[in-house]
């Protein structure tokens, strides 16, 4: 009788192996799944109903907050609707930056996967390189946009900010730092035996299922489907541009993870393209206050996936309806059936590899002097430099570490 | 656009009463207009005959009178359908597509919990995305209701 019995266990919706918040509650035969309930909604906070009472303009700074890893994806895909209804004819400057800007959020989302994904298996020296790389574009996003999440480099209409000539050499060097990188990351995950056996057959999701469940992004490429929206569904510069769409026939967490990082080569093949090929001009045109009655649905390929927004006009300077489809939601029902009769053990990484958002942001530190009672403000390289003196005064000292590192 | 104009007449020609209800709003875009009674005629036709074979994800709506349900589908070279119904306020009832597309159940969680449009029938599960105590009468997105400003924190050291 007692090896029939199944022990419901409920983990989350805070919990230590969790990065955010949601919950799962896992029924288990001995150490095998049985069955997941997944209760999400912990992260929900009204955005559509904020946004129905909000300008068109501040909708698109709200939208933006949505999520702190992919941020311009839903600030693109909002304004894109928008610009629909509205009728304006943005510039082809514009539509160049938002790409160029898209491909490196692209390239800093599936290097923070790759650290998540490394450590979640116990590979803690991939998450730290990672993510010592990934504040290479990090910079770069920084340099170009001022910020390095929420970029607010949108508007409706088209761009905030230009790219000049200095800026574009700049990030033709960090691409070429961010190449070779990952070159040997993929070497790394096509011939390390650990990460090759850790995750291959983890996490299973058939061609058929995918569809049947509406997989997207990487999730549904890695299970053989060839389906971006940046080929299938053109928006901003892409049909303009050459890349070539991933998949991989694995169908599992190791198939997922060569998908995102062959991706990262096709990013950094748009990007120097559109560098290249971008036309000089003006960055925006006059968006009216007033966005006449009308519809429109947008789609964007997220770093995780088909993004949808549909937009809802009435005429007044207020949207009717803002409704936002990001791409957990479509990939959270993969999960359930991936884990189905797998170890408990692998539910963090084939959790981690539909790459769930969570959001990260530091920006600007205010510091009140206590002595001089004036406030000062301490800024992101002044920050870093100050961090890296306090630790050499501890006796902590990476110079030489990092001479050793970058060699690799 | 070819393409799209082609889906929109034979569309007309196997259903007759959407004569004037389909619109091809772009490029990759259609919006269709159906009625309720015939919606699923149309919808399977466009599944099984038509390739729209994704579901992107549904939208509800408060249109004053009614309410509005969107399916957005999508198929492989891109192209979305839009298809919109009506549900009377009397009797806010919308059968479930989890039968065709088994990921439809949050979004109809969704329209339930946002709306308050009563799904026919759906699993016994957790409610998404309002919290466990949310009022089973109230419906954020809807038109008439309005967010209520928080109550000052308490001070309890004071």
């Amino acid at each position: 009788m007692r090896e029939n019995k199944k022990f419901r266990i409920p983990i989350g919706p805070q919990h230590p192996a969790l990065k955010e918040p949601e919950s799962f509650s896992v029924a288990l035969k001995g150490e095998k799944i049985k069955g997941v309930d997944v209760r999400l909604g912990y992260n929900h906070r009204g955005i559509e109903k904020a946004c129905e009472q909000r300008t068109y303009v501040q909708d698109v700074y709200l939208i933006e907050r949505i999520c702190g890893i992919c941020s311009h994806t839903h600030s693109t895909c909002f304004v894109q609707a928008v610009e629909e209804i509205a009728g304006l004819a943005v510039p082809k400057r514009a539509l160049y930056i938002r790409t160029i800007i898209g491909e490196l959020e692209r390239v800093h989302s599936h290097y923070l996967w790759l650290g998540v994904a490394g450590h979640e298996i116990g590979f803690d020296t991939l998450l730290m390189y990672s993510w010592r790389d990934r504040e290479v574009v990090m910079d770069v996003l920084a340099m170009l946009t001022g910020n390095r999440v929420n970029y607010g480099i949108n508007c409706i209409g088209g761009v905030r900010r230009d790219i000049d000539e200095a800026q574009i050499t700049e990030v033709l060097k960090a691409i070429d730092i961010l190449e070779e990188r990952t070159k040997y990351y993929i070497d790394v995950a096509t011939q390390e035996t650990t990460i090759i056996k850790r995750l291959s057959g983890v996490g299973m999701l058939t061609r058929e299922e995918a569809l049947r469940l509406g997989a997207v992004g990487p999730t549904a490429r890695a299970s053989g489907i060839d389906y971006d929206i940046r080929q299938k569904d053109p928006y901003a510069a892409y049909a303009e541009l050459e890349f070539d769409v991933i998949t991989d026939n694995h169908c599992d967490v190791y198939g997922r993870t060569v998908v995102r990082l062959k991706e990262l080569m096709q990013s950094y093949r748009i990007i120097r393209q559109a560098l290249k090929k971008m036309p000089q001009g003006p960055i925006s045109v006059r968006a009216p206050r007033k966005i006449p009655a009308g519809e429109a649905i947008s789609r964007y390929e997220a770093p995780r996936g088909e993004d949808v927004h549909y937009v809802k006009s009435n005429g007044t300077e207020q949207p009717e309806r803002v409704k936002v489809r990001a791409p957990t939601l479509a990939n959270i029902r993969t999960v359930k059936y991936m884990l189905r009769d797998r170890y408990l053990a692998d539910m963090p990484i084939v959790i981690a590899a539909i790459d769930p958002c969570f959001s990260c942001t530091d920006r600007v530190v205010a510091l009140n002097n206590s002595l001089t009672k004036k406030r000062e403000v301490m800024e992101w390289q002044k920050l870093r430099s100050y961090s890296i003196e306090w630790y050499k005064k501890q006796g902590i000292d990476f110079t030489k570490l990092n001479k050793k590192l970058s060699s690799i | 656009m070819d393409t799209e104009n082609k889906i929109q007449q034979e569309l007309i020609s196997k259903f007759p009463y959407l004569d004037g209800k389909v619109k091809v709003q772009r490029v990759r875009r259609i919006f269709i207009e159906a009625e309720e009674a015939n919606f699923f005629e149309v919808f399977e036709y466009l599944i099984n005959s038509a390739g729209f074979v994704h579901l992107c994800t549904i939208t509800g709506l408060d249109e004053g009178a009614a309410f509005g349900v969107i399916y957005h589908l999508s198929e492989k070279t891109g192209i979305v359908v839009n298809i919109k119904i009506s549900i009377s306020k009397e009797k806010p009832v919308l059968k479930t597509i989890t039968p065709y597309f088994p990921g439809a159940e949050i979004y109809e969680r969704e329209l339930t919990d946002l709306l308050g449009l009563e799904i026919d029938t759906l699993p016994p599960g957790s409610r998404y995305p309002l919290p466990d105590d949310w009022p089973h009468d109230e419906f954020p997105l809807r038109k008439d209701w309005k967010p209520k400003e928080p109550k000052p924190e308490e001070n309890k050291n004071a």
